[in-house]
């Protein structure tokens, strides 16, 4: 399974979840994990999602991402699991 | 599964400290481009390295892209020049048009440095290498992106002193050729005691004769990174202060390791080593010396440097081997001045000299690296500073090099700015003593004995 860990950090608002749950839903994209904070304001997430379903490469979900948290006023990012996995794991 | 607390530090280390991977070089051997003839070794040392390196760039920022780590450079090492031109060249000017060869293939691939304009003389200099090194300072004023390296010296061989004076005066002559640009020529030119084949670092980088045909080496960088993980263990006891070194030097070297393997399956090129190098960059807080007086000092330069320096290094390599299945290259910690914020800032205040770089070289990589000196200094003097680093580097079996900058129409008290990685230095005062009857000797150093350690 290619794993991606999305991250959203930014101020707060109503509904951040839920547009960017819908748009992994509408590319059949599949979340595993999600683990969100809030300090001091400001809006701390991460999924981890399964890639493998969607035929969109990983370059347009990743700048499409970035572009919808523009929209919503926070800083989205994709990076494949490998980055976290290989710094602190052995 | 990874947590949110390990992807924010992850995250913070790339954003906020300056995490990423330097460079990623391709080694390209040329052996097979020989030809007694100049065109056709030309050509086919265009068409070797356009091929090979057509998707370099691509394939970089792809990786760079899916991990959402910069890579700061992509870059090419070809087998030395001397060697792959010494059947068709017999002028300084034939060995001139294979570097302009090299400039236009690397501009055409988009790398930003093309190492490998290089001679091996270690022990004795063929008249290959000695043109090539004749024609080093027309062939750095005529390109952009070659740069060039002489190995001078080994712990086997010992120092060839013929190229160490030649030397000198080949620094000068460059210098002299780029005036124009600061003597930037320069910086594009390092002299090497114990030079390894696998540097990704320019401007050192080479491709070894005992390298395969082709070969991914990856280097990282991660000053920052450091700086920040000891500013939380402030006062704590030297245990401590190396574990913490440790720890983070093994996170950064596996963003490195996995880049390079990366690379090696897109690119389907076989995976060479990880340079685990500090490599600083003018950027505030990716600094070495910061590091250093993280450790304790009020400037790199102050009593403790060198000790400081050298478990710096120790633990660097220490954490980093266990990250990565092949460490090579330079791995330890660059000092260069001009690179490095916090260096510049400690010659600024008067608190680092020429001669306690030379000692800090002792324990770390490389040398005395990108320090701006007088226009004025005499070619002897600068292969006497030459002499000084190779012994260095012979009798404690380590690579050592010279990377200065005689700066035309400049002296101490002024400074230079070379811009962008390379940054900006003040000009350091050289010893004004003489040591032309040691230079003008002629001839080789001994080889020292390997016995009787002390």
């Amino acid at each position: 399974m290619k794993k991606t860990i999305i991250t959203v950090v930014g101020k707060d608002t109503v509904g951040i979840i839920a547009r960017v749950c819908t748009y992994l839903a509408g590319n059949g994209i599949n979340i595993l994990d999600i683990s969100q904070t809030i300090v001091q304001g400001y809006f701390n997430m991460m999924m981890i999602v399964d890639t493998n379903p969607t035929d969109k490469n990983f370059g347009d979900m990743a700048d499409e991402l970035g572009r919808l948290g523009e929209e919503i006023g926070v800083v989205i990012k994709c990076q494949k699991e490998e980055i976290f996995d290989q710094m602190h794991r052995i | 599964m990874i947590n949110l607390y390990e992807v924010t530090e992850t995250n913070n280390m790339i954003e906020k400290e300056n995490l990423d991977v330097r460079t990623i070089t391709l080694g390209i051997s040329l052996m097979d481009c020989v030809d007694s003839d100049l065109n056709r070794l030309n050509d086919k040392i265009y068409q070797k390295i356009y091929e090979a390196a057509k998707d370099l760039v691509k394939t970089g920022e792809e990786i760079a892209r899916e991990f959402g780590i910069p890579i700061v450079n992509k870059r090419i090492s070809v087998t030395p020049i001397a060697l792959v031109g010494g059947a068709a060249c017999r002028s300084e000017e034939d060995f001139v048009s294979i570097a302009r060869t090299l400039d236009r293939v690397a501009h055409e691939v988009g790398v930003n440095f093309l190492g490998g304009y290089s001679a091996l003389v270690s022990k004795g200099m063929t008249a290959a290498d000695e043109l090539l090194i004749r024609s080093i300072p027309q062939a750095l004023a005529a390109t952009e992106r070659v740069c060039s390296s002489v190995n001078v010296g080994s712990t086997r061989t010992g120092i060839n002193m013929d190229a160490v004076k030649l030397m000198g005066e080949v620094i000068l002559q460059t210098a002299e050729h780029t005036r124009e640009a600061d003597s930037l020529g320069c910086a594009k030119l390092v002299v090497f005691c114990n030079a390894p084949d696998d540097n990704p670092f320019m401007a050192g980088a080479f491709h070894g004769v005992t390298e395969a045909d082709r070969v991914i080496n990856v280097g990282v960088s991660g000053p920052g990174v450091v700086k920040t993980a000891l500013e939380k263990v402030r006062g704590e006891s030297f245990e401590v202060l190396c574990e913490t070194i440790k720890k983070t030097a093994f996170k950064v070297t596996r963003v490195g390791q996995l880049v390079a393997k990366e690379a090696s399956k897109l690119l389907g090129v076989p995976f060479g080593i990880v340079d685990l190098s500090l490599a600083p960059t003018p950027a505030i807080g990716d600094s070495v010396a910061d590091i250093l007086c993280e450790i304790g000092l009020e400037y790199a330069g102050a009593p403790g440097t060198t000790a400081a320096l050298a478990l710096l290094n120790d633990q660097v390599k220490k954490g980093g081997v266990m990250a990565s299945s092949y460490v090579g290259g330079l791995s330890g910690a660059f000092i260069p001045v001009s690179e490095d914020q916090g260096m510049i800032d400690a010659v600024t205040a008067g608190a680092l000299s020429l001669e306690k770089l030379e000692a800090m070289t002792c324990v770390c990589s490389v040398g005395l690296d990108m320090i701006a000196i007088p226009g004025d200094t005499k070619a002897t003097t600068i292969s006497g500073i030459i002499a000084d680093e190779m012994a260095i580097g012979m009798v404690n079996q380590k690579t050592t090099a010279v990377r200065v900058i005689p700066v035309i129409g400049k002296g101490v008290g002024e400074s230079v700015e070379f811009g962008g990685l390379l940054g900006h230095a003040p000009i350091m005062q050289v010893n004004p003593f003489s040591c032309d009857a040691f230079i003008n000797r002629g001839g080789r150093i001994p080889a020292p004995i390997h016995s009787f350690k002390n």
